[in-house]
């Protein structure tokens, strides 16, 4: 069963350019088949307020939508409040970012080595959390790492901060904060310890106790960090992470292994550090963690980003076709039905008839008044819209 | 990735903290983890003094040549028991610490940091050579107390200088060995099984003229033997002068740089394991 077209039939998967921007609904971001200049070649000059105009742009529109008023306008009161970078200039900047392993990891050979990117572009804005999914060995810590300056690329443009963070020094260090995939604390220090030992290391550290009340530590600062479990060390983690009043977050699927109460209270931490006007680079590979808390959204499988939108877009899923599934009471067929849709019978679920369609109100108006007309009832009647998650199956099955 | 101490991590930004400020403030953490940390503790500090108890008594009654005369040889144990102490808590104690730290990834969140290496590299060493002079002062008290030894009070800055010297010597050395291992559980046995067989052919559990002359030859290849004669020429009651021996410091010293160019081109803030 598929919702919509077919996998194969996607639009971008498994082309090499461009990779982006297919997936945004066209009155957003101009398609670079129609000869608008392709959002991969705009340029966004620190300087030149007149060519700036058109990133400027670009750049409002890429801000979510489905971010409410007042969150988008605390975020542009926090960026106002920086380095007087102008609004909308992006606060990570990646072009053509190829990574690859073996063969010596030189620059000349790198294609014959192993690709863990084959050239993404992406960017983000102040105060966005922008969620990067993609299944295990996509690529995502790659990437995420390669921001945080742990890896050089083996080619293509990367700017964080407008600093590249391969080259950064101990100034951009102290902008940025780290939830690593993984990594212990120094297990014989206590939480507060741990959290003034950090706070110790940058020029504008945040209050120790207010941070550990954030995210939810400020009842134990007396607890070893050998001691927490694996729920309260990740906590730990954002703390530290956190501790230098950062502008950028990166954090890597920072709820895995949580159970489901412990992520939820952690996705409260991740949308009130947007609140303090952080812009967050979340990877995740949990459909729910990026429909809660992304404002937008990349797909990268295999090293190549094969979608990008908002939860709400992803995928082209606001057109998607929804379904309308329901039991024939016995004695009736399938031919009786009212012809407002092409009803079939699903071979899965034990005989349901379903159908798919663009437009949900008029098929279920025709067949509630086909069903009241016969005095019958339709008590299992379902409709169902694609979650994220299926477009997500979508995206990346077979190309794995 | 094999990272250098770049230009940028010492220079001191404005408004980032100072250098001094950073290894202080990272040292006193370092050293209140070493304490509360039990493995530490026991082979760092009860470890030198158990062999040194245990030495000292089975072989109480025995005495020992050594340059220049005789000595008691649980007086003997002494300085050899400390150059087992300043190794455990320089060489031993840091080398395993240093891959702990390494591969679970506390260097790597610190990378995210302004922290800079110097520091991290700076407090380490502190506290090996913090913890290696309190083993010797320890084992000294213990000799003096209960075996009667003392160090002739002329030689005695040489005794001091060579603590500091071989625990900052043996710091270079155990950062080169942490970049050789991977396993964080294979540090303990790794660096057990390097020192054990150096101490037994040095002269530190067994005196060094009681061995057969090519063994002795090998051991003086090695780090630990100089160390130990450096401390036994400057512990010896029947040493003339200052107690200074050149040409073991010198033979450290060697060590040392060789250990610490090493160190600084292999080290990784990363974990070597993945």
């Amino acid at each position: 069963m598929t919702f919509g077209p077919s996998t194969s039939g996607l639009p971008g998967l498994g082309r090499e350019t461009p990779p982006v921007n297919h997936f945004v609904s066209e009155a957003r971001l101009p398609s670079p088949r129609e000869g608008c200049p392709v959002n991969r070649e705009l340029k966004f000059p620190d300087s030149d307020p007149a060519t700036n105009q058109p990133g400027r742009a670009i750049a409002t529109q890429a801000i979510p939508t489905r971010a409410n008023a007042s969150k988008a306008s605390a975020a542009q009161a926090n960026a106002a409040e920086h380095d007087g970078t102008p609004v909308g200039d992006p606060v990570i900047r990646v072009r053509g970012l190829r990574m690859s392993y073996g063969s010596g990891n030189g620059r000349a050979d790198g294609a014959r080595g192993v690709e863990a990117l084959a050239g993404i572009d992406l960017e983000l804005y102040r105060g966005e959390i922008f969620g990067f999914l993609g299944p295990n060995g996509a690529g995502k810590t790659t990437t995420v790492e390669i921001l945080e300056g742990y890896r050089r690329p083996t080619a293509g443009e990367v700017s964080v901060l407008g600093v590249d963070p391969y080259q950064a020094d101990r100034a951009w260090r102290s902008r940025i904060g780290v939830v690593l995939q993984e990594s212990e604390p120094e297990a014989e220090l206590t939480v507060e310890e741990c959290v003034s030992l950090y706070a110790g290391y940058y020029p504008h550290a945040r209050p120790v106790l207010e941070t550990l009340e954030l995210v939810g530590l400020a009842d134990r600062p007396k607890m070893r960090c050998g001691r927490l479990s694996g729920g309260q060390r990740r906590r730990l983690d954002v703390a530290l992470a956190l501790i230098g009043d950062p502008e950028v977050l990166f954090l890597d699927e920072p709820t895995t292994g949580f159970d489901p109460a412990a992520r939820r209270s952690a996705w409260e931490v991740i949308a009130s550090l947007q609140k303090l006007g952080k812009t967050i680079f979340l990877t995740t590979h949990y459909m729910e963690e990026a429909e809660q808390l992304a404002d937008r959204i990349q797909v990268i499988v295999a090293g190549r980003i094969v979608a990008e939108g908002t939860p709400a877009t992803l995928g082209g899923r606001n057109v998607q076709q929804t379904i309308v599934s329901f039991t024939l009471p016995p004695g009736i067929s399938t031919a009786d039905l009212p012809p407002a849709a092409p009803w079939a019978v699903d071979g899965d679920k034990s005989g349901r008839i379903e159908a798919e369609t663009t437009r949900p109100l008029p098929v279920l108006g025709a067949l509630a008044n086909w069903a009241q007309a016969r005095q019958i009832d339709l008590p299992d009647l379902q409709v169902l819209r694609p979650t994220l998650e299926d477009i997500y199956l979508q995206l990346t099955q077979g190309t794995r | 990735m094999t990272t250098t101490i770049r230009r940028a991590d010492l220079t001191v930004a404005g408004s980032q903290r100072s250098l001094p400020g950073l290894i202080t403030h990272q040292f006193r953490h370092d050293l209140r983890c070493f304490f509360r940390n039990r493995l530490s503790v026991f082979f760092t500090l009860a470890m030198p003094v158990m062999f040194l108890v245990i030495f000292a008594s089975v072989f109480r009654n025995g005495s020992v040549a050594v340059p220049g005369g005789v000595i008691k040889e649980s007086v003997y144990y002494v300085p050899g028991i400390i150059t087992y102490g300043i190794i455990a808590a320089a060489y031993m104690n840091l080398t395993v610490t240093v891959i702990r730290y390494r591969e679970s990834g506390i260097y790597k969140r610190q990378r995210a940091t302004p922290l800079p290496a110097s520091a991290v590299i700076a407090a380490r060493a502190m506290v090996g050579i913090i913890t290696a002079f309190a083993i010797a002062v320890v084992l000294l008290a213990i000799g003096w107390a209960f075996y009667g030894a003392s160090i002739p009070g002329r030689t005695a800055p040489a005794f001091a200088l060579d603590i500091v010297v071989g625990a900052a010597v043996f710091c270079c050395l155990g950062f080169a060995t942490a970049s050789l291992v991977s396993n964080a559980d294979a540090a303990q046995p790794v660096v057990l099984g390097l020192v054990l067989p150096l101490a037994f052919i040095s002269g530190v559990f067994i005196p060094i003229l009681e061995l057969p002359r090519w063994l002795i030859d090998v051991g003086k290849v090695f780090p630990v033997h100089p160390l130990a004669a450096a401390l036994l020429t400057a512990y010896n009651p029947h040493t003339v002068g200052s107690g200074l021996s050149w040409g073991d410091l010198g033979v450290l010293a060697a060590w040392g740089v060789a250990g610490l160019a090493f160190a600084v081109i292999r080290f990784t803030w990363l974990p070597r394991s993945r």
